[in-house]
């Protein structure tokens, strides 16, 4: 352990579901800030729940989950909008809108925290030129081929310049070459201080990045 | 501040784009709406025409007072002596039974009735007049005539007013109970347009609320549709009872014609119309946060 504070921190954390599915068992780790890392495990090992803590879309049933210093069990439900807008989201089903443009849902988290129109449209085209769609910027999300569908999402999750970044099965989807151009964007952002999380089932891909590896198995994470 | 403005104004410009996709839909909720408001509205509207008739009818309440056949002119005087005295009164005016009979002659198809009968049947008769529409005055000299000697008969012409008062206070009650039970329809409404819009939006607000929307910022446009439907709804209401007063009035114009009077409902006052808005449109924002927080709970984190 260094001397600098953890950005993300969980003690003994777990979450059993309704029915009884304990998808995650005395789960304790630290993020620095700056780190990049990644998540392993198998198929249903709680790669997803653990995300899904971090952001607070789910609650923990027993330890503590720490966020920037903020305890998410003690979060009043009006302050979870504003923990998450220090994240930047790339979800599993990507959930980009098909009703508007490829430049329009880049622009949704910085129109949802307020920013004004013309400061907010600056900073979705640098984001857009950021992943190569700047071009692509009035086609429909829907006219996209898989990688650049993907690309626009870590467009949307960095483009409110988050300090941290969870991505859930990025490069499922994507043939190598695609997988690779995701992985490099995630380095860049790295590179400029941002604490990268890739929760991933590819072990190929992992080896080629010499970052920490926490893996999971059962809901328990392996030392 | 700015940037708060505009989502406000981008909110509302993307409600009436909604609303004007799907002009069939919109015109039947504004119409379900409009309907259901216009019928306690008009109602009311009816009701306040009456109402200004009973005030203007009591104003001048009376008691006519009947002397018993037999009384004798110093009788006669000592009773009007007492009316003229008693506490409330403001004017007495006597009615001689031969007067009366001259006025009576001259209502049409009285004449041969009249001429028929042997000899007068009509009391001499005091009309008093009242210093106060109060009911309880009226009550209180109408027994204390009643008890003075040679007064065969009490009438008080006051009690068709307090009868209508009284119909009045019933159609006050059904106002209240009509626009209670309508304004719930009218809250029903809206919370299921609105419901059907959320479900179609789903995925969108799921998204937002993810990437931080508060939940002001999820119900904003929510609210401006509720409440633009109460608008719309209201603006309905409005015409529908408008234009009802006007054909109720043509007609009305006739009959009041044939009684040889010019009686017409009176339009609702620009502040009535304006009450009438605004509560359509604070029930139509009623329905819509019911809906949005309905949704906002069914989703939230477990």
């Amino acid at each position: 352990m260094t001397g600098r504070v953890a950005i993300i921190s969980l003690r003994q954390v777990s979450k059993r579901y309704p029915g009884g599915f304990e998808a995650l068992r005395l789960v304790s780790f630290t993020v620095e800030p700056g780190e990049m890392l990644f998540l392993t495990g198998h198929s249903g090992a709680g790669k997803t729940t653990l995300l899904k803590l971090i952001a607070a879309i789910e609650r923990a049933n027993g330890g503590a989950v720490l966020v920037n210093g903020q305890n998410l069990s003690a979060l009043r439900p009006a302050a979870i909008p504003y923990l998450r807008r220090n994240l930047g989201l790339v979800f599993q089903g990507q959930k980009l809108l098909f009703d508007r443009s490829v430049f329009d849902n880049v622009m949704l988290p910085l129109i949802v925290t307020g920013q004004p129109y013309r400061e907010a449209a600056r900073r979705a085209r640098a984001a857009l030129d950021k992943v190569g769609l700047l071009q692509r910027e009035k086609a429909n999300p829907v006219a996209l081929s898989g990688g650049e569908q993907q690309r626009l999402c870590v467009a949307r999750a960095v483009v409110n310049r988050p300090a941290i970044l969870l991505a859930d099965e990025p490069t499922a989807s994507l043939d190598a070459a695609y997988a690779d151009e995701i992985m490099e964007m995630f380095t860049a952002f790295n590179q400029v201080g941002v604490t990268v999380l890739v929760a991933t089932h590819d072990r190929q891909l992992i080896g080629k990045y010499r970052k920490r590896v926490l893996t999971l198995d059962h809901g328990k994470l392996l030392q | 501040m700015r940037a708060w403005l505009q989502h406000h104004g981008l909110s509302l410009a993307l409600t009436l784009a909604r609303l004007a996709r799907s002009p069939f839909a919109t015109t039947l909720n504004v119409l379900a709406i409009g309907v259901a408001a216009a019928l306690p509205f008009g109602v009311y509207c009816v009701l306040s025409n009456f109402e200004s008739l009973s005030r203007n009818a009591s104003v001048d309440p009376q008691l006519s007072v009947f002397l018993a056949r037999d009384a004798a002119k110093p009788e006669v005087a000592a009773v009007e002596a007492r009316l003229k005295g008693a506490r409330g009164v403001s004017a007495v005016r006597f009615v001689s039974r031969e007067a009366a009979l001259v006025e009576l002659n001259r209502v049409a198809g009285m004449q041969e009735v009249i001429a028929s009968l042997p000899q007068n049947p009509l009391p001499d008769a005091f009309v008093v007049t009242l210093s106060g529409s109060d009911p309880a005055l009226a009550d209180r000299l109408e027994l204390e005539f009643k008890s003075l000697s040679k007064v065969a008969y009490v009438q008080a012409d006051s009690a068709w007013v307090r009868r209508l008062d009284a119909l009045l206070r019933l159609g006050r009650t059904a106002v209240v109970l009509l626009s209670a039970l309508l304004g719930l329809a009218l809250v029903a409404v809206t919370f299921n347009t609105i419901r059907l819009q959320i479900l179609t939006q789903r995925d969108e607000i799921e998204l937002c609320r993810l990437i931080g929307a508060t939940h002001a910022y999820i119900r904003r446009p929510y609210f401006y549709l509720g409440s633009l439907l109460g608008l719309f709804g209201g603006i309905a209401a409005l015409v529908i009872v408008l234009s009802g007063l006007t054909v109720l009035n043509r007609d009305l114009a006739d009959l009041a014609y044939l009684y040889g009077s010019t009686v017409s409902l009176r339009f609702p006052s620009p502040n009535e119309m304006i009450s009438a808005l605004l509560a359509a449109v604070a029930l139509g924002w009623l329905g819509a946060y019911l809906s949005v927080s309905r949704h906002l709970l069914e989703t939230d984190r477990d």
